[in-house]
């Protein structure tokens, strides 16, 4: 029994989904990335969550 | 065992078809021109989110170029130059093609505003707009002036590269996009002039047809002359110095002394030497907007050293 060789057209597939997986891959690297940088700057990262938290309040040269 | 499948009448395009949707060429472009509009702008990104900026105008510009390529399949199959692109080829079915414009459209803009801030997304998402929408599938069909508005819409990458570095818009980044708004219509008619396409079948008003050679011939010359005080005024701001200043004047005066001599052309004497003239400015035109704008990258580096920039 003899198999034929495969259609080109699976190449092709199989061409294509390298590249799309590569370039997934390429874009975890990059959002990773960028999340290293901000958060490393110390870019604002949290909204007001409707609790009063002392942290947050600019210091007022006098203490309580 | 019969084979029951066929493949012959599907559709089934490679990677590289689907990096040709996004018009690669034009895209060098972009990611040159909003590299130094980032570059030469005050206040410092950190060099991944350089990178992520760039890459994200440069997908958008490749969005709206798919977006271009689906709406514009029955052009882009009549003219000798545009019917190898992949929709018109049958590489890539049109509903794919809009579907990967949306989607890149929707991920460039989305990462823009996550890697740099929301005015330059905005920017993004207008120009995307700007070129999908009110050029291709407006004014593209309807007006002679349709290049000066295609223009238009690649002239944003520097703007949106400054937006990017400094979160507003300024005289610098306004006079980047008009250097490159008042470049794109003589660069595109010169060619118009020797490439000679079918624009009659595929009806598009292009200027060459509508009023003629001659006039082109005179509308390059116009926006020629006009590109020349919006270039050296972009010298004198606070991106420019003594350096790029020089490179300015000397090249514009160049680029006019160009569309002088292709105005004091006829076809006859054109026909005779196989447009040497014309074809001359095209490629000049090319390498204008690149040593410009390559000028104003020079001076910031110049300033990084301390000799660069105006005192």
């Amino acid at each position: 029994m003899t198999f034929r060789a495969p259609h080109e057209i699976y190449r092709r597939r199989f061409g294509r989904n390298l590249g799309v997986g590569l370039l997934l891959i390429g874009f975890v690297a990059l959002v990773f990335a960028l999340t290293v940088v901000k958060v490393t700057r110390g870019d604002p990262m949290k909204g007001f969550d409707h609790t009063a938290e002392p942290v947050s309040v600019p210091y007022s040269g006098t203490t309580p | 065992m019969t084979e029951i499948r066929s493949f012959d009448d599907v559709a089934e395009p490679s990677f590289g078809d689907y990096v040709q949707l996004l018009k690669p060429r034009v895209m060098s472009l972009v990611v040159f021109t909003a590299l130094v509009g980032l570059l030469v702008a005050p206040g410092g990104l950190h060099p991944v989110e350089v990178f992520a900026a760039i890459l994200f105008i440069a997908l958008g510009a490749g969005a709206s170029g798919a977006l271009n390529m689906w709406w514009d399949a029955d052009i882009d199959a009549v003219m000798k130059r545009t019917k190898g692109r992949p929709v018109p080829s049958g590489r890539v079915a049109g509903g794919e093609a809009l579907g990967l414009g949306v989607a890149l459209s929707g991920i460039s803009v989305v990462m823009l505003w996550l890697a740099t801030n929301a005015v330059a997304a905005g920017l993004l998402a207008f120009t995307i707009f700007f070129y999908a929408v009110v050029y291709t599938m407006w004014l593209k069909r309807l007006t002679p002036q349709n290049i000066v508005i295609g223009g238009a819409a690649g002239a944003f990458p520097p703007l949106i590269g400054w937006v990017c570095a400094t979160g507003s818009v300024s005289i610098e980044a306004v006079l980047m996009f008009a250097v490159i708004f008042m470049w794109t219509p003589p660069h595109f008619w010169a060619l118009a002039l020797f490439m000679k396409e079918d624009y009659n079948t595929a009806g598009v008003p292009m200027l060459t047809v509508t009023h003629g050679r001659k006039s082109t011939r005179l509308h390059i010359l116009i926006y020629s002359v006009l590109l020349f005080p919006v270039a050296v005024w972009t010298a004198v701001t606070s991106i420019g110095g003594p350096f790029s200043l020089a490179v300015t004047l000397v090249l514009s005066g160049w680029f006019v002394k160009g569309a002088y001599d292709i105005w004091q052309r006829d076809e006859a004497t054109a026909e005779r030497d196989k447009y040497r003239v014309e074809k001359a400015y095209f490629r000049f035109s090319l390498l204008y907007l690149f040593v410009v704008f390559a000028a104003f990258l020079g001076e910031a580096g110049l300033k990084f050293y301390g000799i660069g920039g105006w005192i």
